[in-house]
């Protein structure tokens, strides 16, 4: 067999399908050029909670014994995925890079992870994250740091922080995070990847641990385009186990990206290009508006009028459901248990306050307090009101666009430990990326520039609903005309 | 002194009979090895999701339907948050604002003067029913509890009755209203012994008159239906000392102790029941479609008491045998059954079941009745058997026998006949003639009072002619020869 | 009102209760002031106008599917406790439970 490491580890996804094909290389070939990559910067990096070479060789033997009796599973049987780790799979981990889940391997498969394994694809590893996915730095792990491969001094973004680093490191050809608030795109916009949040329903939730239930989407991250396309097409489709999943899903977004595109119209909302926004954000901004212009786009300045009120109803939302989803981490069935309890009701106060860090009990408490008896009116069920709204502002604009044309964040990735001491200033980190989840909408961000600290930047763009191939299509256009090639020092 | 009244009302959970749980597709069950009857779901593993069951929502909707409940057009789901270690998730999945059976009214009967006589009939009513997901087992030890959580999200009804009580034999009498529809229904075994059906109960006492409620205490899991009677009575009374004293009755929450006959106040801070509902973002609402609520409703049994008042009114069944017979759906559709063989002689049919099959199901079983399931006289076969009686093919002295055979192999009457040489011989009519007039001659005073109009003096001649004839004479046939030989 | 004031207080001992967790003294002193001004934050909404909105469950209008009334093979007791901290006789062990209602 025929591939050197650098290749495999600089080739997408959907290329190293192809040589997999066409027999150029192996799957075990493949998997052993990452776990090098892995090696090799890992140790810096930092994406991964725990990785499993000699499982994943195996899985990468197996595949390959498919293939040569002609019996793949799919024509992407043998490509390496690698996951955030809060996605159940029978038999992994399933941390949510959580002290109170730091033993727990999961005995059930979601939906998604049998859609990997039933495409023949193999898990490959689990990766670092904000803990239960309440963060934007993955400085909240409870396990480690992860660091940004531009710069280790910056943080990947997060809460999937790992999934963006190990994609931009080199580390997997792709991998899928989870996208509550921001959390696939901020992170990708921060490390110079791909990141897409599908349509809410779009992917099935079970299997998926619950930060906040009608926010959180997984979705998964790549180095292209067609990478990300391939993969939400393997992980979508509804799923009578979540009833949340969207019934009538047809759209095979990948086969949209084999049409030619038609340009079309990009709205600009005039509430996301107001103060607070770097400038050279702003400027790679104004470059990515004319590129598309020229490629025959039509731009339009639109208003989604309650954009402000979108980060504060996120955050009533957000805690108010995850203080519901995380009381079953309670010390009793399968979790860290404290071994200080007098008795059952204390076990669940000392499991827990060992258990959980800083962020999470501090989102947990704030959750109890947005429903507790007087409360509920005033903040969940108004916020729920505000929403109604901030999604009928899209719904609205959408008559009038195509697509919006946002930047995904307000600067590039912020230092490690900038904003770890203001909770607020880090809630509003995901200013841009939040509306989108409020609406179900689905969001893709990408890579569009380098500013002079060397970081990345990068835009987004907001779809109609279950009209991802449409918005992949957009993206394909730019990335075309634009295409993003720089690579992080580190792995040059 | 003033006369003072209570005022109850209940919170009666049932589990809904299905095969599945609630939210998930692991099967439901009782005395099952523990922890046998779960999967990711019922465990609340992380990402886990409910999914509804039908089968329990249509349970939910026949009981409505059977107390007349409106079903609104939209139920939802909300999260109860509260941690205890046998809730898996640590918040139980139930209906709020939405559920999916308003108001409604059960209608029960009090005891009767006797036991023969059919006591006062009453209608409370419900406020509302809804559906949520049971709990797991917490079994105590003196160093620690286990959990076991086969029971866990199995499907239950909670039903909440207005404040239309007034003493425990009203309380007893409506779970017996409810237990009786609800089997009859097949929407719950309420099998108390089993916890399938458990009962909360909310007393206050206040001056007979007042209109405004006195506080009222709340007391959980009555599991029995002398639990339920003790703990209402003991409260009344408890509740009634305290304002013969002058006293005040608090709000609070007090355990039953069964074995001291008391209530107890549990002392617990209110505080710590803040629930925070809020709707289930994981499920969202249902409209279920109207149209299989019509089938629903074309599929329910007859209620209980209108079948009884059917009964006594337009066949003439006595209350003591409506009684047994309607207060039993097994053996109301056994009657129905018979029924639908042979309906010339209700009557009879009706004294068999509640008399000599109850008899028989008694003997067969140690403690109470031989199962119906297990009962091997079809009830066509029982029709047939009166049938046989009416044709005067079988005497009701025979058919004792008779039904003590069918009743133990499961065999026809005609095939018992058979087997054991009984033929009731329709008589040549010279023999029966001659047994007659012997027995008129035998008895000149009953026959003069005959033909002085007084019909029922013929049946001092029947025994006779039946002791003549061996016991195989036909009374009926018999009755119509001895008028004729008397009148001439 | 107390929802009005600009920097809402909280009670972080009841909070804690009903969130079941255990919090040391400056995790409660922390949390109180950043929970303040987060609450501060969020009466923004208090000043929009909801009247007849309804609130959002779903972003599209969708119902809740329901399943069929069939069990499908429940999960072995050493499967459902796989992670069990500490089991006996198939069941999970808590320590003694003291009454609360
Ligand atoms: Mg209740
Ligand atoms: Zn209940």
């Amino acid at each position: 067999m025929g591939l050197d490491t650098r290749t495999i580890i600089d080739s997408s996804a959907f290329s190293l399908g192809k040589a997999l094909l066409e027999k150029e290389t192996s799957s075990r070939e493949i998997c052993q050029a990452f776990l090098e990559q892995v090696d090799k910067v890992d140790g810096d990096v930092g994406a991964f909670i725990s990785i499993d070479p000699e499982k994943i060789l195996q899985a990468a033997d197996a595949s390959d014994a498919r293939r040569s009796a002609g019996e793949l599973l799919s024509p992407l049987d043998g490509l390496p995925v690698a996951i955030k780790d809060l996605i159940a799979i029978e038999g992994e981990p399933l941390t949510c890079a959580s002290q109170i889940l730091k033993d727990f391997k999961s005995p059930y498969t979601g939906k998604v992870g049998s859609e990997l394994l039933s495409a023949g694809l193999i898990p490959f590893g689990r990766l670092n994250m904000d803990e239960f996915a309440m963060g934007s730095s993955t400085e909240n792990s409870s396990f480690k740091l992860t660091r940004n491969p531009w710069n280790l001094e910056h943080a990947p973004g997060g809460s999937s922080g790992g999934s963006a680093a190990s994609v931009a490191a080199r580390e997997c050809p792709w991998s899928l995070g989870s996208d509550t608030g921001g959390s696939i795109r901020q992170p990708a916009s921060f490390c110079g990847v791909v990141g897409l949040k599908p349509t809410y329903g779009r992917v099935s939730r079970f299997g998926l641990v619950a930060f906040a239930s009608s926010l959180d989407q997984i979705g998964p991250v790549g180095r292209c385009i067609d990478d990300v396309a391939v993969l939400l097409d393997v992980i979508s489709g509804h799923d009578p186990y979540d009833s949340t999943s969207w019934p009538n899903q047809l759209d095979a977004a990948s086969l949209s990206l084999k049409v030619p595109v038609e340009p079309g119209t990009l709205g600009l909302p005039k509430e996301y290009f107001g103060e607070g926004i770097d400038p050279e954000i702003r400027k790679n901004m104004e470059e990515v508006i004319e590129n598309y212009r020229s490629l025959g786009f039509e731009i339009k300045e639109i208003s989604l009028p309650h954009t402000e009120l979108a980060v504060p109803t996120y955050y009533i939302i957000a805690t108010a459901e995850a203080s519901s989803n995380l009381s079953r981490y309670d010390g009793v069935r399968y979790t860290h248990r404290s071994d200080k309890a007098k008795d059952a009701v204390d076990l669940f106060y000392q499991s827990r306050g060992e258990g959980f860090g800083q962020e999470v009990k501090r989102r947990v408490i704030l959750g109890s307090y947005v429903l507790s008896s007087g409360f509920y009116d005033a903040y969940y069920k108004r916020a729920q009101q505000v929403r109604t709204l901030i999604r009928d502002d899209f719904l609205k604009a959408f008559k009038e666009v195509d697509a919006i044309l946002t930047p995904t964040t307000p600067t590039p990735a912020f230092r490690i430990g900038e904003k770890t001491d203001d909770p607020l200033s880090m809630y509003l980190a995901d200013i841009f990326t939040i509306s989108v989840n409020l609406a179900g909408l689905p969001g893709l961000a990408m890579p569009s520039g380098i500013a002079t600290s060397g970081l990345p930047m990068g835009f987004q763009l907001i779809g109609q609903p279950f009209e991802e191939g449409r918005l992949l299509q957009i993206g394909q256009a730019y990335e075309g005309a634009h295409p993003f090639t720089a690579t992080p020092e580190l792995i040059q | 002194m003033p006369e003072y009244e209570a005022v109850i009302g209940l919170e009666v959970h049932v589990q809904l009979k299905t095969e599945s749980k609630m939210f998930t597709d692991a099967p439901t069950g009782f005395g099952e090895p523990p922890n046998s009857l779960t999967n990711a779901v019922v465990m609340g593993l992380p990402g886990t999701l409910p999914v509804l069951n039908k089968g329990a929502i249509e349970q939910a909707i026949r009981f409505g339907l059977v107390f007349g409940s409106e079903i609104p057009e939209m139920f939802q789901w909300d999260r109860k948050n509260y941690f205890y270690p046998d809730s898996p998730k640590n918040y139980q999945l139930t209906q709020l604002d939405a559920p999916c059976c308003m108001g409604g009214e059960v209608e029960i009967e009090l005891a009767g003067p006797s036991r023969n006589q059919m006591g006062e009939h009453l209608v409370i009513h419900l406020d509302h029913a809804h559906l949520e997901e049971d709990v797991g087992k917490l079994t105590h030890f003196t160093k620690d509890s286990l959990v076991d959580y086969n029971r866990a999200g199995t499907p239950l009804l909670e039903i909440v009755t207005k404040p239309d009580l007034h003493s425990a034999d009203q309380a007893v009498a409506l779970l017996q209203s409810i237990r009786m529809h609800l089997t009859a229904a097949g929407v719950s075994d309420c099998d108390m012994e089993k916890g399938q059906m458990r009962c909360d109960a909310n007393v206050s006492v206040r001056p007979k008159g007042q209109k405004s409620l006195n506080p009222r205490t709340e007391m959980k899991n009555l599991n029995s239906i002398t639990g339920v009677k003790n703990a209402i009575t003991y409260e009344i009374k408890r509740q009634t000392k305290v304002y013969e004293k002058g006293g005040r009755v608090t709000q609070e929450t007090r355990r039953w102790d069964a074995d001291a006959g008391r209530t107890s106040s549990m002392r617990s801070k209110e505080e710590a029941h803040d629930y925070r509902y809020f709707p289930d973002p994981d499920l969202l609402p249902v409209h279920f479609p109207r149209d299989r609520i019509e089938e629903l409703a074309a599929d329910l049994p007859e209620r209980v008491f209108d079948r009884q008042r059917r009964y006594q009114d337009t066949i003439g069944l006595p209350y003591t045998v409506t009684s047994v017979i309607c207060y039993d759906h097994e053996l109301a559709r056994y009657f129905e059954e018979g029924m639908a063989e042979y309906d010339a002689n209700p009557k009879a049919l009706a004294n068999y079941v509640a008399n000599e099959l109850q008899r028989e199901r008694s003997q067969a079983e140690g403690d109470g009745y031989l199962p119906m399931s297990q009962v091997k006289l079809d009830a066509t076969a029982l029709a047939r058997m009166v049938k046989l009686i009416d044709e005067g093919k079988l005497t009701k002295q025979l058919a004792r026998e008779v039904f003590i055979d069918m009743f133990a192999t499961g065999n026809e009457a005609q095939a018992v006949m058979d087997e054991k040489g009984i033929k009731v011989e329709v008589q040549d009519a010279g023999e029966l003639e001659q047994w007659c007039r012997e027995a008129v001659a035998a008895n000149e005073v009953a026959a003069q009072q005959v033909r002085d109009g007084n019909d029922k003096a013929v049946n001092s001649f029947i025994g006779p002619v039946m002791r003549a004839s061996k016991g195989k004479a036909n009374p009926q046939q018999v009755r119509e020869v001895l008028l004729k030989v008397i009148h001439g | 009102m107390l929802l009005m004031q600009e920097r809402p207080e909280v009670d972080i001992d009841k909070l804690a209760m009903l969130s079941r967790i255990q919090l040391t003294e400056e995790e409660k002193a922390a949390f109180s002031g950043q929970l303040s001004d987060i609450l501060g934050f969020f009466q923004k909404l208090q000043e929009v106008d909801v009247e007849g909105i309804a609130p959002m469950a779903h972003p599209f209008d969708a119902e809740a599917p329901l399943r069929e009334d069939e069990a499908a093979e429940p999960w072995a007791p050493e499967r459902a406790l796989s992670n069990a901290p500490a089991s006996r006789e198939n069941q999970v062990i808590v320590p003694k439970v003291v009454e609360d209602a």
